[in-house]
């Protein structure tokens, strides 16, 4: 984006702060718009304007083009499993923060048996990996040609259509592209890819059939003059690869390669080559070795690239060992930084518990509470959990930090209404929030037991203190 | 009837011809063998002799490839045979499929776009960074020479760009990595137990078989039988070990303590005495302890502190400037730890934290331009890398833990190298070699690449 402040985005705005885009003021709709919550034509009056009179539009356009991200955003797909690629504004997360994090599509080929590709298309559809309250899963589906024949590559390619996913088709052959995109073009798949040799014949593709196209290249000059050739002649959703090498003094040069587009994109305002990179995994299977070797070296390259700037990437390897740690770097690399991960406050029921179950309490920061919540689910322990708002911090944090106080603490258990539900007066508080047992005590009227200093020792702790002596 | 033959032997038949020979293979896309039915020739002959002549190409461009990776891999091979997974020979290396011949597209239609004859010829001009700063240069281990008594020392630090960003200014040292040992028996994953159940009990073994058999740069030795609540080992009685590792390796040495706050300075000041000349490194001076006195051991005794904070750049910064000015350290002694979170619980924290440390140092802030250490063992607190399974309904179940264990180490680890960490503390033998193959890459080191990178595209796994 190449206005940072808020007071260059509001001499565009009508002044005027009247409400409709959902902000008080036309100075907050600014600011959200420089934190990207927000586009210029969410503001009615600016897009009304616009179509009256041609001055407006000039305006408005101008505005459009300074508040747009840095890299181009690519879409692939269509329907509600498309994905959005690109658009990133800064080189390093905490300058602001990462948007769209690397989409990842698993491969099938067109010599595969049937069953085979049901099976991996399967495993990619139906992948989940619960995190942060939620579940991750696979973007899409990549269908290597592998036949050189157009009708096997076409056959396979509507096949796998079938699954709903986005997809990326793989030729460098463009009459074995045309057959599968006659097939599946209205699913907006990306191809793959454009290179010096065939590039003609795919620019007449991705006109005709209005889809994306990856351009290949190692040298720089030629993935810049390709690409420049396609914007210029029609074609806007570009994906450059700047061919992923494996290992050695390939890789090291794959990683300056991309770093050099990225930062010569954002820094350098190159707009020919400001657009979504493409890293390939997958090409670790050119390497010697056993499936494991290959599958661990697909991790490498992934985690190498999810950091640094890949905006999608291909795979082989469908085993956890490989994605998992792949999607949980993902979503960590391109977590917002501005705001910390929080949860909802108030009571959760875990294992339906009964009155006589044991009452804990945890805080809303998201990595705490999941943590915390699983512990006790997975270790079939029945109890009611308090979740107190502290700003989305950790228990040492907060209790240090004034967010977790005994006087929240007695307000969550009247806003809950645990003293209802439950038959007992113990509430069970973290071991790092100790210091706070008296207060809390003294403010609630409860008794406060200190549990562990991890929840994963709740099970053992339990087992020793609870239920505990009454009658004191 | 023809004989019967398997693909080994038909690889050995080959053998006897030279690699010219084979190369020279033409194998047409009308690629015809006379079979007579029942000939008993197996009918996947074709596509292995396609193969063979990719194999051999394959042997011949990455000869030198092959010897490396074999060399760092060899443990994830031991363990994919431990878990009963074929390693696959030949037969699973790319094979190139004789292409079926594409037949020329005489276009019947006069073409509906209008597409250029010629690119539009553009040249990509990299977009420069320099930065006014470096990071120092930390020196550990002491050879006789230097009065100490270690064969090699160790040095790290000296950037003068963002990690493996050799294209803007080439940084002199790649990082190392270092083995934890403890003076006693220590909670450990499985997966990594078993790798080290033989010497649990003996920390100078324990860093003999880390150095020699595992390759580890340094040791680092934790004196965690000092902790109040476990033995309570007296500080002087402690450091008897230190002794017994300096003899038992010639690498340079890190002392942890226990984490306790009022007995560290002690046990860290004894760990100093005994080491005088050695150049350890002392692990750690932190806020909420006695630094000062910590600090005063480093510098009396000529050895490294490390500065360690939590997560907080700012109280880096303090940390760094006591030592500096209250203590009095040189510029050359001292490396910080801003902690390390596992891939998946605060990585992005401590990423972005020392990202932020290194680029501030780089940029001249010099609070901050000291190398930085990473305690990448923390990987193994996340479940994802020792628990059986998921814990949640509906997870895709997790597969083996024998292998996400040293992956979520590895990942953990090659994030915080791209954030610019110099030096990893480390246990997983497999999680190590993967590392430091990868750092070598990076750096310009192992030089042995693919050349056939397209092969992937129509590869038939």
């Amino acid at each position: 984006m190449k206005v940072k402040s808020p007071l260059e985005v509001y001499k565009y705005l009508p002044q005027t702060n009247c409400g409709e885009c959902g902000y008080d003021t036309c100075m907050s709709f600014a600011a959200q718009i420089i934190d990207r919550n927000v586009k210029p034509t969410d503001c009615p009056p600016l897009v009304e304007n616009a179509k009256k009179d041609k001055k407006f539009e000039k305006k408005l356009n101008e505005l459009i083009t300074l508040t747009s991200p840095e890299i181009a955003e690519v879409i692939i797909g269509s329907g509600e499993s498309a994905v959005k690629i690109g658009g990133e504004d800064v080189l390093h997360r905490h300058e602001l923060t990462f948007f769209n994090p690397p989409a990842f599509f698993f491969d099938v080929h067109d010599n595969m048996d049937e069953a085979l590709i049901d099976e991996r298309c399967s495993r990619v559809v139906e992948y989940r990996k619960f995190y942060v309250g939620d579940f991750i899963t696979l973007e899409g589906i990549a269908v290597r040609c592998v036949s050189n024949d157009p009708e096997k590559f076409r056959k396979v390619a509507k096949k796998v259509a079938e699954y709903g996913k986005p997809m990326i088709l793989i030729s460098l052959n463009p009459d074995c592209m045309r057959a599968a995109l006659e097939e599946v073009a209205d699913q907006k798949p990306l191809m793959y890819a454009a290179t010096e040799q065939n590039w003609r014949k795919f620019l007449e593709l991705a006109l005709e059939f209005k889809v994306p196209v990856t351009i290949r290249s190692r040298d720089l000059d030629i993935l810049k003059s390709i690409a420049k050739t396609f914007k210029e002649n029609g074609v806007s959703e570009i994906v450059l690869d700047p061919v992923t090498e494996p290992v050695g003094k390939g890789l090291r040069e794959t990683f300056e390669r991309v770093v050099q587009i990225r930062r010569t994109g954002i820094l350098g305002e190159d707009k020919d080559i400001s657009y979504p990179i493409m890293i390939t995994p997958i090409s670790a299977w050119l390497i010697d070795g056993d499936d494991i070797t290959r599958g661990y070296w697909e991790t490498v390259i992934a985690s190498t690239f999810i950091t640094k700037y890949a905006d999608i990437m291909i795979f082989r390897n469908l085993e956890q060992y490989t994605v998992m740690p792949s999607v949980v770097l993902r979503y960590n690399i391109y977590t917002d930084p501005r705001t910390p991960v929080q949860v909802e406050p108030g009571l959760r029921e875990i294992n339906n518990p009964s009155p006589d179950d044991p009452v804990f309490i945890t805080t809303n920061f998201a990595l705490t509470y999941y943590t915390v919540e699983s512990d006790l689910s997975s270790s079939n322990i029945k109890c009611w959990l308090l979740v107190l708002d502290t700003e989305g911090l950790g228990v040492e944090v907060s209790v240090a930090g004034g967010q977790f106080t005994a006087a929240k603490v007695k307000d969550l258990i009247q806003e809950t209404g645990i003293e209802q539900k439950v038959n007992h007066k113990f509430l069970v508080i973290p071991g790092l929030a100790a210091r706070l047992q008296g207060a809390i005590e003294d403010e609630t009227g409860w008794t406060v037991l200190v549990g562990p200093m991890d929840s994963g020792r709740i099970k053992g702790w339990l087992e020793q203190q609870w239920p505990p002596e009454s009658g004191e | 009837m023809a004989k019967k033959f398997t693909l080994d032997e038909f690889f050995e038949t080959l053998k006897k011809y030279n690699v010219e020979e084979i190369e020279g293979v033409r194998i047409e896309g009308d690629l015809e063998i006379e079979i007579e039915p029942g000939s008993g020739i197996d009918a996947n002959l074709i596509g292995a002799i396609a193969m063979l002549s990719n194999y051999m190409q394959l042997i011949q461009e990455f000869g030198n490839f092959i010897y490396h990776t074999n060399m760092a891999l060899t443990y994830l091979q031991r363990l994919s045979q431990a878990l009963g997974i074929q390693m696959p020979a030949g037969m699973q290396m790319p094979s190139a499929q004789p292409a079926p011949a594409v037949q020329e597209v005489t276009p019947v239609e006069v073409p509906k776009f209008k597409i250029p004859e010629k690119l539009i010829s553009a040249k990509f001009e990299p977009y420069k960074v320099e930065y006014p700063g470096t990071i120092e240069e930390v020196t550990l281990g002491a050879t006789r020479a230097d009065g100490g008594t270690r064969e090699v020392t160790i040095t790290i630090g000296g950037e003068k760009s963002l990690a493996f960003y050799n294209f803007d200014a080439q940084n002199p040292n790649i990082p190392v990595i270092a083995i934890d040992v403890f003076d006693r028996k220590p909670m450990l994953a499985k997966a990594v137990r078993e790798h080290y159940e033989d010497v649990l009990e003996d920390p100078a073994e324990w860093a003999k078989k880390a150095v020699k058999d595992f390759g580890a740069d340094l040791v680092t030795l934790h004196l965690i039988s000092t902790d109040p609540l476990l033995e309570d080992t007296p500080a002087s009685e402690a450091v008897k070990v230190v002794e017994d590792v300096l003899q038992a390796v010639k690498v340079p040495l890190i002392i942890g303590g226990s984490g306790n706050k009022e007995k560290d300075p002690e046990v860290l000041e004894k760990a100093a005495e005994v080491a005088e000349g050695e150049r350890i490194m002392l692990a750690s001076a932190t806020l909420d302890m006695d630094w000062e006195r910590i600090g005063n051991a480093a510098k009396k005794y000529g050895h490294v502190v490390l500065s360690w904070t939590q997560m907080d750049i700012n109280n880096q910064k303090t940390l760094n400037r006591y030592l500096l000015k209250r203590v009095g350290i040189d510029r050359n002694s001292i490396v910080m730890d801003p902690t390390t979170a596992a891939l998946g619980y605060g990585l992005d924290y401590a990423f972005t934290n020392m990202e932020r440390i290194r680029i501030s140092g780089l940029r001249g802030d010099t609070d901050l331009n000291f190398p930085m250490s990473s305690g990448t063992t923390n990987a193994w607190g996340a479940r994802e890398a020792w628990m059986k399974d998921s814990p949640i309904e509906g997870d895709t179940p997790w597969g083996p833990r024998e292998l996400r264990g040293p992956i979520w180490e590895i990942v953990t680890g090659m994030t915080l190298a791209l954030a610019g960490v110099d030096m990893f503390m480390m246990m997983h033998p497999g999680a190590l070699a993967v590392m430091k193959e990868w750092m070598k890459m990076l750096s310009g080191v192992i030089e042995e690449s693919i050349e056939n990178v397209d092969d992937w595209i129509t590869m038939e796994v």
